[in-house]
């Protein structure tokens, strides 16, 4: 149970955090860029494979550096997500499925290194969690608008009421 | 009344979530690798021309304690882990992680000038802080640490008999944490 709170909980944050994410990204690397000037680490084997570095790019995208945690593996230039690319450069060459070069991290980073997690179980709360909060709302809103209605029903006038507006809207 | 309550016990509820996600590290991961067997290797130690592997630990309870001269946060923790050395209670391996940095001048040299390097290296801050580790290998380009899950020095693992990861900490381990946690573990793992 714990467990689950504990990951509904995760799951909130991490949303928060998704809302800031990319401009804090954005934000990092190029502070970076401009610090490191032509070092550029990453330059050199972009022209040697453009193939791989494409399908590199792609799959890293998806992949958190786990490091500074708002960046995924693409954009990140902390030294461990240099290593994990040149990794993940390898399975490539070694012809590894997508898929495999995900669970290959995961074996060792767990779900967290995953922008998005695999839908099971543990993580229903995380996928589903905030369709059923929009749900008890509408059924909330359900109930109250009925509430008011009834609150709102205009009250029957009285014959004698009708005639004594007539006496008024006349004079 | 109900009209204050309901939003009273909502912004609470709230509040909680939020009191919680402050006190949690961002840090901490749990990781995958708990309760699964430890990764294999075959390092060179600190010392000379010995190859290492987890193997060689069948059948001792043992911590792996992951470290580098360059990690700040290895000072801090150093003092503790020899204190906790010199109590006998278990043997730890160093893991010394990627001694050599890119941003090194030696980084771009052969392996056996920057492994040479990197044991020098070591050897002299072991002498100057105290050295906790029954031996210690070295990690030279990080490799094992990947298989281990390592993303922030130090890292420290409670592997049992068997060879099975039993708890992993991120960050420096403090005598508190040795206290309540490691050692009761250690014992528990002992006694199976």
């Amino acid at each position: 149970m714990r467990r689950v709170l504990a990951k509904g909980f995760l799951a909130f944050s991490v949303s928060l955090c998704m809302l800031s994410a990319p401009s804090a990204a954005y934000a990092q690397t190029a502070e970076k860029a401009v610090t490191t000037g032509n070092a550029g680490r990453e330059a050199v084997p972009m022209a040697e494979d453009p193939k791989l570095e494409a399908r590199l790019v792609d799959i890293s995208q998806e992949l958190r550096c786990l490091v500074c945690q708002n960046e995924s593996l693409a954009s990140s230039h902390a030294e461990l997500a240099d290593d994990l690319r040149r990794e993940v450069r390898d399975l490539i060459r070694e012809g590894k499925s997508d898929q495999e070069i995900k669970d290959f991290l995961v074996a060792r980073y767990g779900d967290f290194v995953l922008y998005r997690p695999e839908i099971k179980p543990l993580t229903w709360v995380l996928w589903f969690g905030p369709f059923l909060l929009l749900l008890i709302a509408a059924v909330f809103l359900g109930v109250y608008l009925r509430q008011r209605r009834a609150l709102a029903a205009p009250a029957a006038l009285s014959d004698e009421d009708r005639a004594r507006a007539k006496q008024l809207l006349k004079d | 009344m109900k009209k204050v309550l309901i939003p009273l016990v909502l912004f609470i509820g709230l509040v909680v979530f939020l009191a919680v996600g402050l006190k949690r590290d961002p840090r901490e991961i749990p990781s995958p690798l708990i309760n699964k067997p430890a990764p294999e290797f075959s390092l060179f130690t600190l010392q000379g021309d010995t190859k290492f592997s987890p193997a060689d630990m069948k059948g001792k309870v043992w911590m792996l304690n992951v470290w580098a001269t360059w990690c700040v946060a290895c000072r801090e923790e150093h003092p503790v882990l020899v204190a906790f050395a010199d109590k006998n209670q278990v043997p730890i391996v160093g893991l010394s992680y990627k001694e050599i940095q890119p941003q090194d001048e030696a980084y771009k040299s052969p392996f056996d000038v920057k492994l040479q390097l990197a044991r020098e290296r070591s050897q002299v801050w072991l002498k100057r802080h105290g050295n906790p580790y029954v031996t210690s290998v070295m990690d030279m380009d990080g490799r094992v640490g990947i298989n281990y899950g390592v993303y922030g020095v130090p890292e420290t693992y409670v592997i049992d008999k068997a060879g099975v990861i039993r708890y992993k900490h991120v960050g420096a381990v403090s005598p508190v944490l040795l206290a309540d946690k490691i050692l009761p573990l250690i014992a528990e793992l002992n006694k199976s």
